[in-house]
């Protein structure tokens, strides 16, 4: 899968079985490259540049046929799910009609959901229990491309176990996962690359073992930067040293 | 749940009795003299007569103590006697009110239907010819007078094709026991044809905007990602999130509804509420004027008391907070 324009140069590939962590600012463009991806932009957005999908352009009728099929979508707020369909109803659209119930009661069990969660209205639910909801609904056989968007704020430390051990379960069976975050640390966790994105560009990617020490294997100062920016890596280092501290850190 | 309720019929009574002193007030102060109007052109009227009326109906008394008087009989369910028809007021609006009701509410699903089927239509196919079509319809007929309307259709049906009869709820000059069923109906069609054409255009209008909102709502967007087809979108969430605020609207429409059967009535010459109801204002026959727009004003609040109730009940998210 491939995303690029001429320029401004946004680019991304992930390989099979591989997952690409997606990290930038807010604003940077990181959730409109995944509705890029899925053809879920407004109507009135202009759309450039390639995507290729298993070697082949991804065209409109092709996501149209793929959505939801081989491609899965895991949004970034609670607000994508039907505030009048009970959640248990949401997780079964998709489904095989017959076993439709049966497995959604397993993948609630599986996020540690009670089974009469699923009688209930989102409004009913806790933004975590949303948020395993959401998880949910991605979870379907024969998952070639994951792209979460954000699934893990506010979420409890068991169940960001699980979200993350089901996104290495979808590496694992050979999908691509793009996993767009700014929880850095989460993400090197399982991410095998890491897409820097600022201003709608790719700053570069950089394999997730460079993330570390003091970033001296990573080739940009934006990066640098943003990885020493993390609380654990002395984030106030270079205020110090260059005698600014206060003075804010944007784009962090 | 039940104190909203209560709330809200303390709320209806005070709306009663205030109406009713306006109503009362300005027909006070309107130039119509009750006597006058009853009397009409009948000059050998002696003034002894006049006098004797005045006394009878009470006329010399103050505007407070009419207004108490009549206020007095009303609880004891009296509605007084109609100075123009000369019969008890409440039996009046008994009968006119049935032809208005089957009017009205003939409209009323006609216009739900088919006004939430075409406004659903349009937002779906938002931008294409169907939309555009469904737009100028709504658009025109919404800015459309009824009465205008109402002649329009009356020239066209008719005038010149003849298909339907020109006013009246029944042929003229047939006893009331030998008007079959087939003459009201054919006497039925165009008042309440007016009534539904108008009603289905701003409800087209309003399920339309409703839908367009929700089908840019996130969760649509999130069905699209999920691969739900056209189809699937509406059953599965335009139809659940857009059918509540509809029928809400669709109660709430009892006050445009009576507003508009009145005008219609007018222009079909039928004897409804509304009918009615312009002949006792024109006519100064208060006892009757003030009964119907209680009856109505009860009518429109049955409505909105309806919508409301219906909300609680369905919502989900409205339930969970009471």
């Amino acid at each position: 899968m491939r995303a690029g324009q001429k320029k401004p140069l946004l680019q991304v590939d992930i390989h099979e079985g591989e997952i690409v962590a997606v990290v930038g600012a807010s604003g940077s463009g990181k959730s409109l490259l995944a509705h890029a991806v899925l053809g879920i932009l407004p109507g009135n957005a202009i759309c450039e540049g390639r995507i290729i999908y298993r070697g082949e352009e991804l065209t409109e009728e092709r996501k149209l046929r793929l959505r939801g099929r081989e491609i899965s979508f895991i949004p970034q707020s609670v607000n994508y799910l039907d505030p009048l369909l009970r959640v248990g109803k949401q997780v079964q659209i998709g489904l095989e009609k017959s076993t439709a119930q049966l497995k959604q009661r397993e993948l609630f069990r599986q996020y540690d959901l009670q089974e009469r969660d699923g009688q209930l209205f989102p409004y009913e639910l806790s933004g975590g229990m949303l948020r395993r909801v959401l998880f949910a609904t991605s979870v379907r056989e024969g998952v070639r491309l994951v792209i979460a968007d954000e699934p893990t704020p506010g979420i409890h430390p068991q169940a960001l176990a699980e979200i993350l051990k089901q996104l290495k379960t979808f590496a694992e069976e050979g999908a691509r996962v793009m996993l767009i975050t700014h929880d850095i640390m989460s993400a090197l966790e399982i991410a095998h690359r890491v897409a820097v994105i600022k201003d709608g560009c790719t700053v570069e990617i950089a394999e997730a073992s460079a993330f570390e020490g003091r970033g001296e294997g990573l080739k940009t100062e934006y990066t640098q930067r943003l990885w020493s920016a993390l609380p654990q890596n002395d984030f106030d280092g270079e205020f110090i040293e260059k005698g600014a501290v206060g003075h804010g850190f944007s784009g962090k | 749940m039940v104190k909203k309720i209560l709330i809200r019929l303390l709320r209806v009574a005070t709306l009663l009795i205030g109406l009713s002193i306006l109503t009362f007030s300005l027909i006070h102060i309107s130039p119509m003299y009750p006597i006058n109007t009853y009397v009409g052109g009948d000059s050998s009227t002696s003034p002894e007569q006049i006098e004797k009326l005045r006394e009878y109906w009470g006329l010399n008394k103050s505007p407070v103590e009419q207004y108490f008087s009549w206020a007095g009989a009303l609880l004891q369910g009296n509605f007084g006697v109609s100075k123009l028809y000369r019969t008890p007021v409440m039996d009046i609006i008994k009968s006119r009110a049935m032809m208005s009701f089957a009017l009205m509410g003939t409209a009323w699903i006609l216009s739900g239907f088919f006004g939430y089927l075409l406004g659903a239509l349009s937002a779906l196919h938002r931008g294409k010819t169907l939309d555009k079509i469904i737009k100028w319809y709504s658009f025109t007929l919404v800015s459309t007078p009824i009465f205008w309307l109402g002649l329009i259709l009356l020239i066209v049906f008719s005038v010149q094709l003849q298909w339907f009869p020109v006013g009246l709820a029944a042929p003229a000059g047939v006893l009331d026991s030998e008007v079959q069923f087939s003459d009201r109906l054919h006497h039925f069609v165009l008042p309440a044809l007016t009534l539904s054409i108008l009603g289905v255009a701003s409800i087209a209008l309003h399920t339309r905007e409703k839908m367009i909102d929700i089908l840019n709502s996130e969760y649509v967007i999130f069905a699209k990602a999920r691969g739900e087809n056209k189809w699937q979108i509406f059953k599965n969430h335009g139809f659940r999130n857009s059918i509540l605020p509809a029928i809400s609207l669709q109660f709430a429409y009892f006050g445009e509804l009576f507003g508009g059967s009145v005008l219609a009535e007018q222009v079909f010459s039928y004897p409804g509420l509304g009918s009615t109801l312009t002949t006792a204002g024109l006519k100064g026959d208060l006892p009757l004027l003030m009964g119907i727009i209680l009856v109505s004003s009860l009518f429109v609040f049955t409505g909105n008391f309806i919508a409301d109730i219906l909300n609680t009940v369905v919502d989900p998210r409205i339930k969970g907070e009471v």
